[in-house]
């Protein structure tokens, strides 16, 4: 089973990036279980979001205390927030950087990461500086959960013929140049 | 087989109401439960769903309306969370009373104060004596089925009563997870339309809710009462029917785990899910545990829940809510009092847990299973993991 | 007391709903008193007084523009005396 938490800030989309994997996950006839950390949010607050996948049924109900990936949206959380808190001994940090792994790596002291200047793609390809579905492109790449053409139809569906194709661009794009190490 | 749809369990309960065909929604927001009545008003409003959507000004009003709705013949449905259950309650009572077969999804929360919008059974555990059908969900898609079966079981003419189907608030609502759907012309066939015993009608007048003097009262009380105990038989027939038609199986009181555990965990709503998972890794590592959840808390299943427990040693009773005061949380106090007349009784432990929603985690029910072979929790209930200085 | 009782729970209609209505109609309220009225009809205005006020709403006009008492209602309360403008009812021995 894959555990992953996500980090984001309240408005980013991390629940909204949260509810697309798991949806995905279930169209590929995968179980998949997505949800925020309940509660009032304030937008700029710091957020998670919870996402399982597994090839069969998940009887668990609580947070995730010890992710096999966490998913880091904006990388001004890094200094606010330990994101790796409970991580995996070969867990996965995926985090929106302009930064190289290996500069996370020795700065953070984590065990494998992928970074991707998420920002960038999606300032170049939406327009805007929401990486929430860029950054979905990148936990893909990493994890190897599921190819990112699986994002296609949920995207699509989620964002409407306007903003889908671009959204699903961006996603592509980060699973393309995503490296882990 | 169709495939599973991933999507909020909120919106699979909205649907299984939407494929109910209602006639008429009365319904207050109120977090966790509005985004089950926020689909449904957008059903009605494009067309989807031909019914009447009251937007009511009230929870006490919603309640009030569906008495009114459903003493006209109109197959009805409302939802609610924490104060606007408690809003109802008196209006609660007079739906049973009169016999409405009105249906309510309850996505559970704690009662204020302090305000909590968040998960525990409080809520319902405060309205547990209104005389109506009382289900217990663990997952999305026990949430959309048992939100289409309740209204087979209360329009039945051996029922025509009102039933709660309880969902954990957030926990459940707010939870994306894979649905099977069933095709709307199998629910047609599983679910007729909406035959009412008795309606309010100009043509044929009658008086519903009139005085009951002394010398009815009571009669009157009994009436209710025993429809309710018969419906534990009916609500058995509808999910038997259920698993025929659509192979899925629910029953009244569900054992998982080995039949010979000594140990039995005593759950009701989505915390079973988690309890299962300690219960494998338990028995994985030799304990010999095993679990019952309650479906059906009203009336009491007594007999399923008797041979469920038979043979062990020890229960783990988990309370989600408290009853302050008294020796136990709710269900323990059910329990306890059921086995006062057996003649062998296992050991009773009490746990009040994931009071307004804190988490229970497997690990928690590992330590409690832990606590309970060493007789480390208290004799009557241990509200778990209350922070202490003492 | 069982005896208390007006019948078993299973005789009541579902949710003691009365399927009847209107069967108040039937009880006769008129049976016990003491003084009932009577109109002087010289002095009778046909105003229908009488009737607005009685509380047990038993005096209607009739074919002839008068206002009687239904007796198998009328209690004898004498409102309808009292109010009445023209002082055209007198409250008798029944």
């Amino acid at each position: 089973m894959w555990e992953i938490r996500l980090h984001g800030r309240g408005g980013q989309g991390a629940v909204t990036s949260a509810e697309l994997l798991a949806r995905a996950a279930i169209a590929k006839g995968k179980f998949a279980q997505a949800f925020p950390s309940f509660g009032p949010e304030r937008r700029g607050a710091p957020v998670q979001a919870f996402v399982r996948v597994d090839e069969k049924r998940i009887l668990k109900r609580e947070k995730i205390y010890e992710p096999d990936i966490v998913m880091v949206l904006d990388p001004t959380l890094l200094d606010v927030v330990n994101v790796a808190e409970g991580l995996k001994q070969d867990g996965i940090v995926v985090v929106n950087s302009p930064q190289s792994n290996e500069e996370l790596k020795n700065r953070y002291n984590w065990p494998n990461v992928a970074a991707v200047n998420a920002t960038r793609i999606a300032v170049d390809i939406l327009s805007v500086p929401i990486t929430n579905t860029t950054m979905l492109g990148a936990l893909l790449k990493a994890s190897g959960i599921m190819e990112a053409k699986d994002m296609e139809e949920v995207i699509m569906d989620r964002f409407g013929p306007k903003l889908g194709p671009k959204n699903f661009s961006a996603l592509s794009k980060a699973f393309e140049v995503t490296n882990i190490n | 087989m169709t495939k599973a749809k991933g999507l909020e369990v909120s919106l699979a309960v909205a649907e299984a109401v939407k494929q109910a065909n209602v006639d008429v929604i009365a319904a207050y927001p109120i977090t966790p439960q509005t985004h089950i009545v926020e689909e449904l008003s957008v059903y009605v409003a494009n067309g989807e769903l031909d019914a009447e959507y009251v937007p009511v000004e009230s929870e006490h009003t919603a309640m009030s309306a569906s008495v009114g709705s459903s003493a006209a013949g109109a197959r009805t449905y409302t939802a609610t969370s924490a104060q606007g259950l408690a809003l109802m309650h008196e209006i609660l009572f007079i739906a049973s009373g009169l016999r409405l077969p009105i249906v309510m999804t309850v996505a559970n929360r704690a009662l204020s104060a302090p305000i909590s919008i968040w998960n525990d059974h409080g809520d319902i555990m405060a309205e547990r004596d209104i005389g109506w059908v009382q289900i217990f969900a663990e997952n999305g898609q026990e949430a959309y089925d048992l939100s289409i079966a309740a209204f087979k079981i209360a329009e039945d003419h051996r029922v025509l009563l009102p039933v709660c189907v309880n969902i954990d608030g957030f926990i459940l609502t707010h939870m994306i997870e894979p649905v099977l759907f069933i095709d709307q012309k199998k629910i047609d066939a599983f679910l007729p339309p909406f035959n009412p015993a008795l309606t309010l009608d100009p043509k044929k007048p009658v008086t519903m809710g009139p005085v009951g003097v002394p010398e009815v009262y009571a009669e009157s009380r009994k009436q209710c009462e025993q429809a309710l105990i018969n419906s534990r038989e009916i609500v058995a027939e509808v999910f038997d029917q259920w698993g025929k038609t659509f192979d899925r199986n629910y029953k009244l009181i569900e054992k998982n785990g080995p039949d010979e555990a000594k140990s039995l965990f005593i759950t009701m709503g989505s915390m079973g899910e988690t309890t299962m998972t300690a219960v494998q890794e338990l028995t994985d590592s030799g304990e010999s545990v095993g679990q019952v959840r309650i479906r059906l808390w009203r009336p009491f299943p007594k007999k399923e829940f008797l041979n469920a427990i038979a043979g062990a040693e020890e229960l783990i009773i988990i309370d989600r809510a408290l009853s302050p005061g008294s020796h136990n949380g709710p269900v323990a106090q059910e329990v306890k009092a059921l086995l006062y007349d057996e003649p062998v009784k296992p050991r009773v432990h009490n746990v009040i847990a994931g009071l307004g929603g804190r988490d229970v985690t497997v690990k928690d029910f590992k330590k409690m299973y832990a606590m309970s072979r060493k007789n480390e929790l208290d004799p009557n209930y241990t509200i778990w993991g209350v922070r202490s200085d003492a | 007391m069982a005896e208390s009782a007006i019948c078993a729970w299973q005789k009541l209609e579902l949710g003691t709903a009365i399927t009847t209505p209107g069967n108040s109609a039937e009880l006769r309220t008129g049976d016990w008193k003491t003084l009932r009225p009577e109109t002087d009809r010289e002095k009778c205005i046909k105003c229908g007084m009488c009737s607005i006020y009685c509380p047990e709403f038993c005096i209607s006009e009739a074919e002839d523009g008068y206002y009687p008492a239904d007796l198998f209602y009328c209690k004898g309360c004498g409102i309808c005396a009292n109010e009445c403008p023209k002082k055209a009812i007198s409250m008798i021995m029944d």
